[in-house]
C-alpha cells in the first residue's frame, strides 16, 4: 500500500477490446464502487493523466494511437493493462488482426486479469499502480532515471511471435 | 461563407467509450460534412470459427461485444440450432428471453448515462449507472457474470433459475421500475435537457428507411420495426408492442429507449408468469451441415448472424451484421448541418457500439 499525497487522474482507452472491460472501468467510477470519492477522475486529456488504463489486445490501426497517448502523458506515469486481452490476447489471441497484448506496444506496469475484469480487480490494479507511481515520483525527485522494460515488435512481420525484447531506460 | 476547417473527433475522446474517428468539416461553428474512419476495434474474430469447435465458439460469439453479449450468443446458438434442427426446450427459450431483456435494460441504462454525460449532465450519468448496478446484480446472481454471462449454449442454457426466484426478481424489478420512472422523467421533461436534445440531429422517416437505420434510431423516426415481433424463441408466446415515436430527433430516440425499459420489465413479468417446467438443455451430437440467417433484436437494433457448416466440428463461415454498422450512414446525415457543440449528443444518440461494428 502506498501513501501517495495527491489523487491520481486516469485516462482510459479501448484498444480493440470487446467493451466488457471498458464498461467495468466506467462502472468503477460510478456510485456503487465510486473511486471518484478519492479524487480519482477520468480525464480525456493525456497531459492531465497519471495512470493509463488500457483494455484490449491492440491492433495495427490503433497501435500508433496507444503510443501517442502514452508519449503525451507526463512522467511519472503508470500503465495498467485491464483484462486478459490486454495481458495476453485472451480469447482473441489467434485472430489475424491483434498484436496479443498491450506490452507488445508500450511498457506495462500492472496486469489486471479477468474476462471481463471485475470493478473490484480494476480498483485493486489501480491501487497497485499507485505504489509504482510513488516509487517513480521519488526517483524523479532524486534525479534518478526511470527503468522500464520496453518490448519492441518487429514491424515488418507485425506478429507477436517475432517480438524481440530489449532493455531500454526511458 | 466562412473558411472551411477540419476538426478531428476521436478516436480518443472523453465522450466515446470506444474509438471511432470522424473528420468534421466545419464552416464557422457548423458541420458541413462528417467523414468517418473505422477499424480501431477490428480483431477478425469471425475467422476464429475455422479454428474453434462450433460449441466452443459460443464464447467467442458472446465477446463480439461486452454490452449485448448475451443476445449475440443466443443469436449464434439460434442459428446453429436451426441448421441442426434441434428442438430447444421451452424453459430454455424463456430463460433466453429473460436474460436478453435484462441485457436490454442494462444496455439502455448504460446508454442513458453516457448520453447524459455527452451533454455534460454528470449527476444524471451517475444516477443512471446506479440503477444499472441493480440490474447487473440480478444478472450476476442468475447467470454468474456481470457483463459476460456465458450462460447460453447450443441446445439450451447452462443454468436454471427457480420459479420462486423468478417471482422474487419480478418483485425487485418493481422498485427498479419506480427508480427508472424518476430517472427518465428528467430526460424527458427537464427543460435544460430538452433544450439540448429537441430538434437536434433530425432523421426524417424517409431518410431512416432509405439509409437502412436499425433499432431505436429507426423507431425514433416513426417506423415500426422490431425483430421481436417476428416471434423468434419464446417471443412467440409473449405479448409486446414495438415502441415507436415520430420526432426523428435525439429526444425521440431517447423516448424510445426510455419506454423500452418499461416494455422489457413487462416482458420479464410475462416470462415469470408463463415459464413452463421443462428441461433446460438437450444433448447435441454431430456437426451442423447447412446455412441459416438468424435474426435477433439487440438493444441497438437488428443483428443478423449467418452461419454455414459442412457437417464437421468447425463452421465454414460465420458472419454478423450488426445494428451500429447500419446506423453509421444515418449518423452522417444527422451530423451534416449541425452545430459543433451538438456533435457528441448526436453521435451518442445512435448508441454506437464499435466493437459490434468492427468485430
Amino acid at each position: 500500500m502506498s501513501y501517495i499525497t495527491k489523487s491520481p487522474w486516469i485516462i482510459h482507452y479501448d484498444a480493440s477490446s470487446c467493451n466488457g472491460c471498458d464498461i467495468e472501468v466506467l462502472a468503477s467510477l460510478t456510485p456503487l464502487y465510486d473511486v471518484e470519492r478519492f479524487g480519482i477522475i477520468n480525464t480525456g486529456n493525456p497531459k492531465h493523466a497519471d495512470i493509463f488504463l488500457i483494455t484490449g489486445s491492440v491492433n495495427e490501426q490503433n497501435k500508433e494511437i496507444v503510443q501517442n497517448i502514452y508519449a503525451q502523458m507526463p512522467e511519472p506515469k503508470v500503465v495498467v493493462a485491464i483484462g486478459i486481452c490486454a495481458s495476453s490476447g485472451g480469447v482473441f489471441r489467434e485472430c489475424y488482426n491483434v498484436m496479443g497484448g498491450v506490452d507488445k506496444v508500450i511498457p506495462v506496469d500492472v496486469y489486471v486479469l479477468g474476462c471481463a475484469a471485475r470493478p473490484e480487480s480494476i480498483i485493486d490494479g489501480v491501487v497497485k499502480g499507485l505504489a509504482v507511481l510513488e516509487e517513480r515520483q521519488t526517483a524523479l525527485k532524486e534525479g534518478r532515471s526511470i527503468e522500464r522494460k520496453v518490448v519492441e515488435v518487429n514491424r515488418s512481420a507485425g506478429k507477436a511471435e517475432s517480438a524481440n525484447e530489449s532493455e531500454v531506460s526511458l | 461563407m466562412g473558411k472551411r476547417i477540419v476538426v478531428p473527433f476521436g478516436p480518443q475522446h472523453p465522450v466515446l467509450p470506444e474509438p471511432i474517428h470522424l473528420d468534421l468539416v466545419l464552416e464557422d461553428e457548423r458541420v458541413i460534412e462528417a467523414i468517418p474512419s473505422i477499424g480501431y476495434i477490428h480483431r477478425g474474430l469471425e475467422s476464429l470459427v475455422t479454428k474453434r469447435d462450433y460449441k466452443n465458439y459460443v464464447f467467442v460469439a458472446e465477446r463480439i461485444c461486452g454490452i449485448c453479449s448475451f443476445i449475440h450468443s443466443s443469436g449464434y446458438c439460434q442459428g446453429i440450432e436451426a441448421v441442426m434442427e434441434i428442438d430447444v426446450p421451452l424453459r430454455a427459450q424463456y430463460l433466453r428471453v429473460f436474460w436478453s431483456e435484462l441485457s436490454r435494460m442494462h444496455s439502455h441504462l448504460l446508454w442513458l448515462g453516457c448520453y447524459a454525460d455527452s451533454f455534460g449532465f454528470e449527476n444524471l450519468f451517475m444516477n443512471a449507472w446506479r440503477i444499472r448496478e441493480s440490474v447487473l446484480d440480478i444478472m450476476e446472481e442468475t447467470s454468474g457474470g456481470r457483463v459476460i454471462q456465458g450462460s447460453c449454449k447450443v441446445g439450451g442454457v447452462r443454468r436454471d433459475v427457480s420459479n420462486t426466484r423468478l417471482r422474487e426478481i419480478v418483485r425487485s424489478l418493481e422498485t427498479i421500475e419506480t427508480q427508472i420512472t424518476e430517472l427518465t422523467e428528467v430526460f424527458l421533461n427537464d427543460s435544460t435537457v430538452m433544450h439540448r436534445t429537441k430538434g437536434v440531429g433530425v432523421l426524417s422517416e424517409s431518410d431512416a428507411w432509405k439509409l437502412g437505420a436499425a433499432g431505436p434510431t429507426l423507431r425514433g423516426s416513426g417506423i415500426k420495426s422490431d425483430i421481436r415481433t417476428t416471434g423468434y424463441g419464446a417471443y412467440e408466446f409473449l405479448k409486446m408492442k414495438p415502441v415507436v415515436h415520430h420526432g426523428g430527433d435525439c429526444y425521440a430516440r431517447c423516448m424510445v429507449r426510455a419506454d423500452e425499459l418499461h416494455s422489457s420489465i413487462d416482458l420479464i413479468r410475462q416470462v415469470s408468469d408463463q415459464i413452463p417446467d421443462t428441461e433446460i438443455e438437450v444433448k447435441v451430437t454431430g456437426g451442423p451441415n447447412g446455412e441459416y440467417f438468424s435474426r435477433v433484436e439487440q438493444p441497438r437494433g437488428e443483428a443478423v448472424h449467418y452461419v454455414k457448416g459442412d457437417g464437421s466440428k468447425n463452421l465454414v463461415r460465420h458472419r454478423v451484421r450488426t445494428p451500429t454498422c447500419a446506423n453509421i450512414p444515418p449518423l452522417l446525415t444527422m451530423l451534416a448541418g449541425c452545430d459543433l457543440s451538438d456533435v457528441p449528443v448526436i453521435v451518442l444518440s445512435i448508441d454506437p457500439c464499435i466493437s459490434c461494428t468492427e468485430r
